[in-house]
């Protein structure tokens, strides 16, 4: 069975460890908050200005100056921090965020994303998607497999406008967790019930299966 | 005004010598910590062909929405074009030059531009077309973008707290890129929530310095929330 939304962030999750600062993109990633693995101390960065993102406020305590990258209001844990976007990036670009989780359009086995447009039809802007992959050594990529029509999101050459070029390793998708190197996918760990085979179906890149694939534990 | 005192107490002084064709940059991350009531005067006053430095273009119909729908804006420099219809359809049809701008490098490229420093060299855009026609260099293995920076005629700011000498204190996730702006405008104006004495704010805690900032007033906001997301409670859970 492919994995649901909150599979995919479950499986996710456990790549987290205790002390981490990581940054969530929007859609599934955020989602990745609700599993971080019990008796683990975790602080969100939120690129808006925010370390220390916590739940969804309540009537009474619901505040416009306080929101998430997702422009969502939010609330702050204890031992949070307010601070400008250029000091956000400062954190991202530097390197200091221990993991970053953003979703993708496409993705290739040169590692490179694409994730901000789609030309003549969608626009959004790339808000601090490019800044992110540029910056961050520890990311993983949530996404689906293929499209509805089965056409394959797993490229030897990304065909979408990219995010950014050679800097995304680590895959997750509902049928498959993959790792990027040497040029091509290496298939890690497969999603219950789904076989190599409907796996490589739907990947277009090289992929490369060495030995057993071992099911997730979601 | 005389000495260090900044403060005005009219949108039409705060914004004397706004005038078409100019440079502006806006405060705010959606609309979050943007300065409404500046951001209304420059539609009451109608500029126009102005280049607009914002994060995001507002929602359709407030904040900078007002100004697309004025057809203010000839060149609109931003990340994130987001839900705003209007914006999409103005960048698609050509009506309006966009220069999308990765938000970090935009944070950065403002920050510069007050710090006096005209341009930097940064890994985010490498490889893709936010690098085309620019100057790439390879520095210790890495190849990096040279991005140069920003300033502008007016920085149209939003703080929580003011003094009189325009020491400025940010609230929460309102902050954004308000306090680079504000060093980045030739002519910085803050429209603040409160203005307090010279020496009622702890220079301890002071996030903006006054020196930055020429012109200070008092506004009112709404504070629209673009996404109202609330926890479910126990009954609804």
């Amino acid at each position: 069975m492919a994995l649901t939304r909150d599979q995919i962030a479950m499986r996710v999750a456990q790549e987290i460890q205790d002390g981490y600062y990581v940054n969530l993109g929007i859609g599934i990633p955020t989602l990745v908050a609700n599993y971080i693995p019990e008796g683990m101390e975790v602080m969100l960065q939120s690129e808006n200005g925010l370390l220390g993102m916590g739940e969804f406020p309540t009537e009474e305590t619901i505040d416009p100056d306080l929101i998430n990258a997702g422009k969502q209001t939010v609330t702050a844990v204890t031992g949070a921090a307010y601070f400008s976007s250029a000091e956000s990036f400062a954190m991202i670009r530097g390197g200091h965020v221990d993991l970053t989780v953003l979703g993708a359009f496409e993705v290739d086995q040169e590692g490179s994303i694409a994730s901000w447009m789609i030309p003549g039809k969608l626009v959004k802007g790339m808000g601090g998607a490019m800044d992110l992959v540029a910056g961050a050594e520890n990311i993983i990529v949530t996404m689906t497999h293929a499209n509805k029509h089965g056409v394959s999101k797993i490229l030897k050459k990304c065909s979408l406008p990219l995010t950014g070029a050679n800097c995304i390793k680590r895959v997750i998708t509902e049928l498959a967790f993959m790792e990027i190197k040497d040029g091509a996918f290496h298939l890690l760990e497969r999603a219950p019930g789904v076989t190599v085979e409907e796996i490589q179906a739907l990947t277009e890149a090289d992929l490369v299966i060495e030995g057993d694939i071992p099911e997730m534990k979601v | 005004m005389s000495g260090f005192n900044k403060v005005v107490t009219s949108y039409e002084e705060a914004l004397a010598g706004f005038t078409d064709n100019m440079t502006v940059m806006v405060g705010g991350f959606g609309l979050c910590g943007i300065p409404e009531g500046l951001i209304e005067q420059v539609n009451k006053l109608g500029a126009t062909g102005l280049t607009a430095i914002s994060n995001n273009a507002g929602v359709d119909g407030f904040g900078l929405g007002k100004w697309l729908e004025k057809r203010q804006i000839s060149t609109m420099i931003g990340s994130y074009v987001g839900e705003n219809e209007l914006f999409e359809k103005l960048l698609l049809s050509g009506e309006m030059e966009v220069i999308l701008t990765p938000q970090g490098t935009l944070a950065e490229k403002i920050r510069a531009g007050g710090a006096g420093i005209p341009a930097f060299f940064t890994a985010t855009g490498y490889g893709t077309q936010v690098a085309d026609g620019k100057e790439t260099r390879e520095i210790e293995g890495r190849n990096y973008v040279l991005e140069p920076s920003l300033t502008a005629d007016f920085a149209l700011v939003k703080a929580w707290k003011a003094d009189t000498m325009g020491n400025l204190i940010f609230r929460k996730t309102a902050m954004n890129f308000n306090p680079m702006m504000a060093t980045a405008g030739k002519i910085t104006v803050v429209e603040v929530e409160e203005i307090v004495e010279a020496g009622d704010l702890d220079p301890n805690y002071i996030h903006t310095p006054g020196i930055y900032v020429q012109r200070i007033i008092k506004g009112s906001f709404e504070k629209r929330i673009e996404q109202r997301t609330i926890k479910p409670t126990n009954e609804q859970a």
